[in-house]
């Protein structure tokens, strides 16, 4: 589904991403961890498409499309999402409001016909259930004075509507206490199928008990450096990320 | 270039959507001002003696102003002996009723959405067509004259109601009252005029659509609205012009009184032409507007979405008189390109326990400058006047500029003045968010603005507040890249 090779990156001039190769199959849940400044949510912007960021080198293929060729937009519409560390607010405006637009925008790329109001309410009352979101949060305007736990289940809760194939998670699990992380990981696991793809972007395990990965890779310096199942994230738990990066450093002596 | 600086280009690209003229035979004044000139405007309006009289004494007091220098708009000096104050299709001459308007006339309003003919309006409204300098037609007059109210233009009203013109006329804004007041009132040519009889809540809403056509010609019409004791009536007024490299001069005048109990929502959509990318033409929009709550517990309330014209000058006002009575301004200015707009209003709270409530969001993009001017003034005798005011500009780029500029005078000490501003941009982190759900930028930037703007538009009635949310996507269309 998603086949990255050699990506570069940077931010004004300074480089991020030094070489990642990863590649993620559909029914896949792929963890990304690493310490503090390894690139985790440069990648997770630069497959979104976030404009600072500058890819030097290297390609990413999405179902077939050169993913990077594509607008920020058109990469949502062909069914990425990330779910973000950081919500934006956007005052005045709904959640209801909002997701109306973006699922009809969605939907005419996709060739398929606008959700009428009814229609639309329906299907927003199937996805609430998901991920525990109640009715007056959606009225609200989105993300205005919401606590770092309802921006997060927010965040989910757009997932749920826009259907996507890969979702990337950038450090979800960051401000929620342990209620709302199970909320939001429930929802999380409720929306993965066969033909879909989650990428958990973490600097802790803890996330990882609740949304469990298949495969778990370790970024350091712009690259992964090493990829493992579950238990790499258990032993990075246990003995921090130091003796990654002193046998990277060891290696590259 | 940035993100929005990309979005301004194309905002920037899009083109006025009512830039078209038509060639209308026209009854023309010869092009200058002097005291022939109003007298001759004045007897092709077959006006009573006292009304010319008002007219001269009103050029008098004009010729003795100088223009105002002090709003945020710089504009070379307008030849004001270069224009022509009056230009009159002659197709327009008096139809008795709607079926006889011309056709060619109607035409017009039909291809700016507006249709004159009664059955086929939406039922609710009612409208006065002002075409250059005089009224074309005004539907649902007889509906209305069933319960007593007037609506017709402005030269109707003085022939068939002259002891309401001459009571009322300059009574809210004195003829020496400002440059562009003062000019007015000598030259104007057409507006609408409306009259709500004492209890009486006006069923529909009443609008006047003015469009300027003529080429070289001011337009300056004249309103008039009085609401009696305990009635209520919502007003709107739209406006657009031809696409014309020459600036054109609008320089109008409304009044509303509102008596003991009677309530007042005017509401305004302004779409004149805005001049072209680089700035060149458009309409100077010199508009003076006021209202006074007369009355006891009377309350007159203001909503603007102005989105056209080269420069705009504009300070709709309430003078709070009765005791209790509410004065209420909001107000959302776009300014693109190189518009500049100095708008903003004016509270007086002269009466006990008046309140007064301002909301001004003020939205920038390209090279524009925009401007809240407002005043908020307490007298001595007006005690407990509240008065809460928000002024929020937003800003797109960075070659716009967004300024506060407010006045607080207050003379008395119970008196409560809140005054509360923001500045913000549009963020590239909301558009990255946008698009990261499939939103295009360019809808994303409409989603924002009228977000940003909904306590406003949220004012306006129904029909209108579509309209307005419209025509706000596409004045910033493009604006996102």
């Amino acid at each position: 589904m998603l086949s990255i090779k050699n990506l570069h990156a940077s931010i004004e001039g300074t480089p991020i991403l030094r070489g990642i190769n990863l590649e993620v199959k559909a029914g896949e849940v792929h963890a990304i961890m690493g310490p503090n400044g390894s690139g985790k949510s440069t990648l997770a912007s630069v497959l979104a498409g976030r404009e600072e960021y500058e890819v030097t080198e290297g390609e990413v293929v999405f179902q077939g499309k050169d993913l990077l060729e594509l607008a920020p937009e058109d990469r949502a519409r062909e069914g990425v999402f990330l779910a973000f560390q950081y919500p934006v607010e956007i005052p005045g405006v709904s959640t209801t409001n909002f997701l109306r637009t973006a699922v009809n925008q969605v939907r005419e790329y996709r060739g398929l016909p606008a959700l009428d109001a009814v229609k639309f309410l329906s299907v927003m009352k199937e996805k609430m259930k998901l991920v525990e979101i109640d009715q007056k949060l959606l009225s609200r305007s989105l993300n205005e004075g919401f606590s770092g736990g309802e921006k997060k289940r927010n965040e989910i809760f757009q997932m749920a509507m826009l259907e996507p194939t890969l979702s990337i998670l950038d450090e979800t699990d960051s401000g929620l206490d342990i209620d709302a992380l199970r909320i939001v990981s429930n929802g999380v696991n409720k929306l993965k199928s066969d033909k879909t793809a989650t990428i958990v972007v973490t600097h802790y395990q803890r996330l990882l008990d609740y949304i469990v990965p298949d495969y778990v890779h370790v970024l350091y310096n712009g690259r992964i450096v090493k990829s493992g199942t579950k238990e790499l994230a258990m032993e990075l738990e246990e003995k921090g990320y130091d003796w990654i990066k002193e046998e990277v450093n060891a290696a590259s002596v | 270039m940035s993100k929005d600086n990309k979005i301004l280009e194309e905002l920037t690209s899009k083109d006025y959507e009512h830039g078209w003229s038509v060639n209308l035979e026209a009854d023309e004044a010869p092009i200058g001002l002097n005291e022939d000139i109003i007298r001759w405007i004045s007897a092709k309006k077959e006006e009573p003696e006292w009304l010319l009289e008002w007219r001269l004494k009103a050029f008098n007091n004009w010729l003795t102003m100088t223009e105002p220098v002090w709003a945020n708009v710089h504009y070379p000096k307008i030849d004001l002996q270069g224009l022509r104050y009056y230009s009159a299709p002659k197709k327009s001459n008096k139809p008795k009723s709607l079926d006889e308007i011309d056709p060619e006339l109607l035409q017009i309003y039909e291809r700016l959405g507006i249709n004159l003919n009664e059955q086929k309006r939406l039922q609710g409204i009612a409208v006065d067509a002002v075409l250059d300098s005089v009224s074309v037609g005004t539907t649902f007059k007889e509906t209305l004259s069933k319960l007593g109210i007037i609506f017709c233009s402005f030269s109707e009203a003085v022939h068939e109601h002259p002891e309401l013109v001459k009571k009322y006329l300059g009574s809210v804004v004195p003829m020496t009252d400002n440059y562009y007041a003062a000019l007015n009132s000598a030259v104007f040519s057409d507006g609408s005029f409306c009259y709500i009889p004492t209890g009486v809540r006006c069923p529909m809403e009443l609008s006047t659509y003015f469009r300027i056509n003529a080429a070289n010609t001011g337009q300056f019409e004249r309103t008039l609205i009085i609401a009696d004791e305990g009635s209520y009536v919502s007003y709107l007024e739209g406006c657009t012009a031809p696409q014309r490299d020459e600036n054109q001069l609008h320089a109008a005048v409304v009044e509303i009184y509102a008596a003991k109990n009677a309530e007042v929502k005017y509401s305004t959509v302004q779409n004149w032409y805005p001049g072209d990318k680089s700035g060149k033409g458009g309409i100077y929009n010199f508009v003076t507007k006021r209202g006074i709550c007369a009355g006891d517990h009377s309350k007159i309330s203001w909503t603007q979405v102005e989105t056209g014209s080269a420069v705009t000058w504009k300070y709709p006002s309430c003078i709070l008189k009765g005791d209790y009575s509410i004065g209420e301004f909001y107000s959302v200015a776009v300014t693109n390109n190189y518009q500049q707009a100095d708008t903003g209003t004016k509270m007086i709270h002269i009466g006990k326990n008046t309140r007064s409530r301002i909301v001004s969001k003020g939205i920038s993009a390209g090279r524009s400058q925009n401007s809240y001017r407002g005043q908020v003034q307490v007298m001595k005798r007006a005690s407990n006047a509240r008065n809460f005011s928000q002024c929020d500009s937003l800003l797109m780029g960075d070659r716009c500029g967004a300024h506060t500029f407010p006045y607080i005078d207050i003379q008395n000490p119970t008196a409560k003045v809140e005054h509360e501003a923001t500045t913000s941009k549009i963020g590239e982190d909301q558009l990255f968010y946008c698009n990261q759900r499939g939103i295009s930028t360019e809808d994303a930037v409409a989603l924002i603005v009228n977000g940003y703007a909904k306590e406003v538009l949220n004012q306006l009635p129904m029909e209108f507040a579509v309209e307005a949310q419209k025509l706000l996507a596409l004045t910033l269309e493009g604006s996102v890249g």
